[in-house]
């Protein structure tokens, strides 16, 4: 990349960023109309948290069931009791599979649903004809969206975290490595209740920016139906890096002794 | 009533409206027509404030709009109802939720009392067994009456319609016109319609803006316009032979020339120049 270029390129980041900060900023103002809000807040919640249920429930299971048939597989030592196998797989599905697998899945799911609708709500003038009104659409369509992700989204990786660890049982019982007794035993030695406290931190942050970032690039779509599809894909893909890069940060802050 | 003194807005450098200043009529039809890029909705959309001018200010009754903080401006929004291009209904509402939408918003009356005021301004656009159905539903010109039903739920002062003929055929072009020219004399509404439809602008237009390459090149009344000597808004508005020779009618018949009714046969089929 020429120098000209990168300057650009680091340019644009800035731009967007403090957009983005702005975007934030702008929801913060009182409601034309608490009742509304609440009506759109509740809407919302059921869109993100009902509407994802499905798919977190699917694959909250087989990746459980997965960890425990690959997890049995490499232990192959006979020192190593069997009830190992539930705790690596209690703690892989608490500490990354359900807050960050999910949350990838649902930056798909739940932040194209996003950047796509606020998009069209743009093309097609919607959102002018509510600022017309004199209605602040950062705060009526954005703010309930975030909100409503922070308290469904938690809720749904809780959810999966006992989906994947009931997974890890029905498949190490199906395929008779382990029995269920052994498996109940082993949830229950060395746990570790922070790692639960980790994971819902986790949740918490990447359910502000599988929420934040796609509403960033759908309020802000110029164009006509190919960009709202560019916008959505956009917001997948930097939602997904970033929730990577606030994994590790986030690792790296509270998993340090 | 709106004044707009010296507006200039670009964007990246590109200016679509440079130093314009008009005073629109209050009660009136009044009618902002160009060419596609002229300027015309940015000029509207700085109007109604989804666009900050560059420089210069919009005034509502003395108070300067373009200076006003988003709380301020909420007051003056409050009093503006508009109709979008592609009418903008939101896609998940019934017709009755759309046009109530405001009314929830804004007013603390009882449904029944919403449901009431809602079936009024349907049935004066003349929409009427069309309250449960979806905008998917409906047809290009029965969105724009919903958009305007939508627009005067709350009584507006001031009502904005960003090319409302777009789209639609003749006949409900026109339907719409006086569609709107009624409502902006029985609600005592200052109307500003952005167009280049010549029907619109013979049909409706008190009050009439050209606008051409972000300037404002031409105001006056429809009247006026057929008299007109600017060069630029006579090739606008009678681009076709059609409309010139109509233009020439019209003049000899306002110049006492000619009898409409007597002798039209006579011109139409005289091809010698009119002059």
């Amino acid at each position: 990349m020429k120098p000209r270029d990168s300057a650009i390129t680091d340019m644009n980041f800035f731009t967007e960023f403090g957009r983005y900060l702005l975007l934030m900023k702008g929801m913060f103002s009182r409601p034309e109309n608490g009742k509304m809000y609440w009506k759109e807040f509740m809407h919302q919640c059921v869109e993100i948290g009902i509407g994802s249920l499905g798919i977190v429930v699917i694959i909250s299971f087989f990746m459980g069931a997965v960890s425990a048939l690959q997890t049995a597989y490499q232990l192959t030592s006979p020192v190593i009791p069997k009830s190992t196998i539930a705790q690596i797989v209690r703690d892989t599905v608490i500490l990354e599979f359900a807050p960050t697998l999910v949350c990838i899945v649902l930056a798909g799911v739940v932040g194209s649903k996003i950047a796509s609708e606020l998009g069209n709500m743009r093309v097609s003038e919607q959102i002018d004809a509510l600022e017309i009104m004199g209605i602040n659409t950062k705060t009526y369509l954005v703010l309930p969206k975030i909100i409503a992700a922070l308290m469904m989204i938690p809720l749904l990786i809780v959810i999966s975290m006992g989906l994947g660890i009931f997974g890890g049982r029905v498949a190490g019982v199906a395929s008779g490595i382990l029995a269920p007794n052994v498996y109940d035993r082993g949830l229950l030695e060395n746990f570790v209740s922070y790692n639960v406290f980790f994971a819902l931190v986790k949740g918490y942050t990447f359910s502000f920016i599988i929420s934040s970032i796609p509403a960033f690039y759908g309020y802000h779509v110029q164009g006509g139906s190919l960009e709202i599809g560019r916008a959505s894909t956009k917001a997948v893909v930097v939602s997904c890096v970033a929730i990577l890069f606030a994994d590790y940060v986030l690792a790296a802050l509270l998993l340090n002794d | 009533m709106i004044e707009v003194s010296h507006i200039r807005k670009s964007f990246n450098g590109n200016v679509i409206l440079n130093d314009v200043s008009a005073v629109i009529d209050t009660g009136k039809c009044n009618l902002i027509i160009g060419a596609s890029g002229s300027g015309k909705t940015v000029f509207m959309k700085c109007l109604v404030g989804l666009f900050h001018p560059d420089s210069g200010d919009v005034l509502y009754d003395g108070l300067n709009f373009t200076k006003m903080d988003p709380a301020e401006r909420k007051d003056i929004r409050k009093q503006i109802g508009m109709l979008f291009q592609g009418s903008a209904l939101f896609d998940s509402l019934t017709v009755e939720k759309n046009v109530m939408f405001p009314l929830n918003m804004f007013t603390t009356d009882t449904t029944g009392e919403k449901l009431k005021r809602v079936n009024e301004v349907l049935e004066r656009v003349n929409l009427v067994d069309a309250n449960k159905k979806f905008p998917a539903e409906l047809s290009g010109g029965m969105k724009k009456r919903v958009g305007i039903a939508r627009a005067i739920v709350l009584n507006p002062r001031y009502l904005f319609c960003d090319e409302p003929n777009s789209g639609l055929d003749p006949q409900t072009s026109l339907v719409i016109d006086r569609l709107i020219q009624e409502i902006t004399k029985e609600y005592n509404i200052t109307t500003i319609v952005n167009t280049h439809d010549m029907n619109s602008v013979m049909e409706i237009g008190d009050h009439i803006i050209y606008m051409h390459k972000g300037l404002k090149e031409w105001e006056g009344t429809k009247k006026e316009i057929i008299f007109s000597k600017n060069e630029l808004l006579n090739e606008f508005i009678f681009a076709s032979e059609f409309l010139k020779d109509a233009k020439d009618m019209r003049m000899l018949e306002a110049t006492g020339k000619i009898d409409n009714d007597r002798n039209m046969d006579e011109i139409i089929n005289n091809d010698a120049p009119l002059s």
